[in-house]
């Protein structure tokens, strides 16, 4: 049984017909990749599985369980946590409250403070800036903390939309390794990517997305061999 | 081109005529009252006081707006219906029959306790009903929506209470302990302006804690600032609103103890001028800002009670008193001029709209 499981969700902003029959599978364990261009569906993807937009047809379905009747606020406690787009972090609380509230959903004193731990442990310079109002940090140090404060959820599934954005090459690489290393603890993780090369890299499987439909789905192996994505998302011709 | 010039230079030229008249009456009023010098200085020490004790209870119902604000970005014009009646209520049901059992002042800080209780829960009970009622189905509509709907809940809550407990001006009991006053500050303060002061205090940093220390009031900003993304920390967001709405609501009710003690009589239609007040407190605090509510509310009760006196007793106004009202507006118009995001409040931008 796959770990997350989506069968053809159509989902619409208004009359916008954004998804037009997605489906995608996640194994446990697995780094999955969607790539596509702006506005090709992959944001309103993850949102769907968030329950932030609900399908009007087709099924989101996890271990085996169907989310429809779950509002947005429960689905982190079926353990999935999510790296929104452009971050998301409360820019007006700390750091340290920011993480705080990645553990809301938890009451478990003692697991929360070894997550903390764990958290400072793989972004060192958070702790430094612990007591700092988050919205001062840099970029880089902004995409640590959202992916920290995901963390602090200690979610099964981590969904991750675009944790390259706007970041030098240097930080993407790093970010790039923290998402391996996560996975390497155990954590599903589903990214959503532009920079399809670094994706393609630490991914086992991809799905290509164009305008709410995917129209090619391989090993990221396969996918980087692909002409069609070698032109379009990798830029060589 | 040329036209539009010409367009902006005439409005330039209107506020700026605006701002330099009333900086002029503002000054001249002021060096003519010094000269002047009508009072004493423990005179003027009381008008402080007395700025000081309204502004508290500003302070404490502008909460209700700012804090609402924050998360919804709607002005609730039903907070001062909040602020009445929960003192209403508790005037009739609670206060009335243990001043005439003589329970009140037998054992007034009981009394006093229940009193105010009583009028925080009914505050806070009405303000749930209002939200899960009135708001909470209107949450996406457009923002114009939800600010007639409450003021269509304000005059409902008013006619409400009119019609329930009648319209004629109800007494609030006399507690013999609150009576008189005590030498403070070189003059005479009375005791219920200390304990205005004081409970406003308490309230302050009772609300500071719940806002910054506390799981719920960590989530509260979290959802004032990304409905969506608190949602995806597992935070209910209707019921982070709910409770925004409650705690301003037990703000109000607080106030509402305290506007009674004062002045010593409650009716229907008490809550509308204040909650305009203090609606006014909070955009001059800067709308959104906790801070900014009770600095605002402070700024608003001292100029009410200072600015006549000072401003215009000279200038020859017959009954110049009565002109507070006047300047609290005149003052609200003034900071929206000259510093549109109120004394704390940060530039209007971001995704605030």
């Amino acid at each position: 049984m796959p770990m997350l499981e989506l069968n053809d969700v159509h989902a619409y902003y208004g009359n916008i017909h954004a998804l037009k029959g997605i489906s995608i599978t996640v194994e446990e364990g697995e780094i999955v990749t969607l790539i596509g261009a702006n506005g090709a569906g992959k944001t309103t993807t993850l949102r769907t599985i968030t329950g932030l937009l609900k399908p009007r047809t087709g099924s989101v379905i996890l271990d085996g369980e169907d989310l429809a009747p779950y509002p947005a606020h429960k689905i982190v406690y079926k353990g999935v946590a999510m790296v929104p787009e452009g971050r998301g972090i409360f820019s007006k609380l700390t750091v340290r409250e920011n993480l705080d509230m990645g553990a809301f959903s938890r009451s478990d004193v003692d697991g929360i403070k070894q997550d903390l731990e764990r958290a400072y442990e793989l972004f060192p310079r958070l702790k430094e800036r612990e007591s700092q109002i988050s919205g001062t940090l840099s970029g880089g140090e902004q995409q640590m903390l959202a992916t920290a404060r995901a963390l602090m959820a200690r979610p099964r599934l981590m969904l991750m939309d675009e944790p390259s954005m706007g970041l030098a090459p240097v930080l993407v690489e790093s970010v790039f390794d923290i998402i391996q290393e996560i996975n390497k603890e155990g954590t599903t993780i589903l990214l959503v990517e532009q920079n399809a090369h670094m994706a393609l890299q630490i991914a086992q499987r991809g799905y290509v997305l164009q305008t709410g439909e995917i129209v090619l789905s391989d090993s990221a192996d396969g996918l980087r061999k692909d002409p069609m994505v070698q032109k379009a998302y990798l830029g060589m011709e | 081109m040329k036209k539009l010039f010409e367009k902006i230079e005439y409005i330039d030229l209107f506020l700026w005529l605006i701002r330099a008249a009333i900086i002029i009456i503002v000054i001249w009023g002021t060096v003519a009252t010094i000269l002047d010098n009508p009072y004493s200085t423990r005179q003027w020490t009381d008008f402080v006081i007395f700025g000081v004790a309204q502004g508290s209870m500003y302070a404490l119902i502008a909460i209700g707006y700012t804090l609402v604000y924050g998360v919804l970005f709607m002005i609730n014009f039903a907070h001062g219906e909040f602020f009445m009646s929960g003192i209403m209520t508790s005037t009739v049901f609670i206060a009335g029959p243990m001043a005439a059992t003589g329970f009140l002042n037998r054992h007034p800080i009981i009394s006093l306790l229940i009193i105010a209780l009583f009028s925080m829960l009914v505050s806070v009970g009405v303000a749930i009903l209002t939200e899960r009622i009135a708001y909470k189905p209107l949450r996406k509509a457009p923002r114009l929506v939800p600010l007639i709907t409450a003021i269509g809940a304000s005059l409902f809550w008013q006619n409400f209470y009119r019609g329930m407990l009648g319209s004629n001006v109800k007494p609030f009991p006399q507690f013999d302990i609150l009576a008189g006053s005590i030498p403070l500050l070189g003059t005479q303060v009375l005791k219920t302006h200390i304990a205005v002061v004081l409970v406003t205090i308490i309230m302050l940093i009772g609300l500071n804690f719940f806002i910054m220390r506390t799981k719920t009031g960590k989530s509260i900003r979290a959802v004032s600032e990304d409905k969506d993304v608190a949602a995806l920390m597992g935070i209910d967001v209707d019921r982070a609103i709910t409770i925004t709405f409650a705690t301003g609501a037990a703000m109000a009710g607080i106030a509402g103890v305290l506007f009674a003690l004062v002045f010593r009589q409650v009716h229907f239609f008490m809550g509308f001028t204040p909650g305009i007040k203090a609606f006014t407190a909070a955009v001059l605090g800067g709308i959104g800002s906790v801070p900014g509510a009770a600095i605002g509310g402070l700024f608003l009760g001292l100029f009410e009670s200072i600015g006549p006196s000072l401003f215009l007793q000279s200038l020859g106004i017959p009954a110049f008193n009565q002109l507070k009202d006047v300047i609290a507006f005149i003052m609200l118009v003034l900071v929206l001029i000259f510093r549109p995001q109120g004394i704390l409040g940060e530039p209007l931008a971001e995704k605030k709209a």
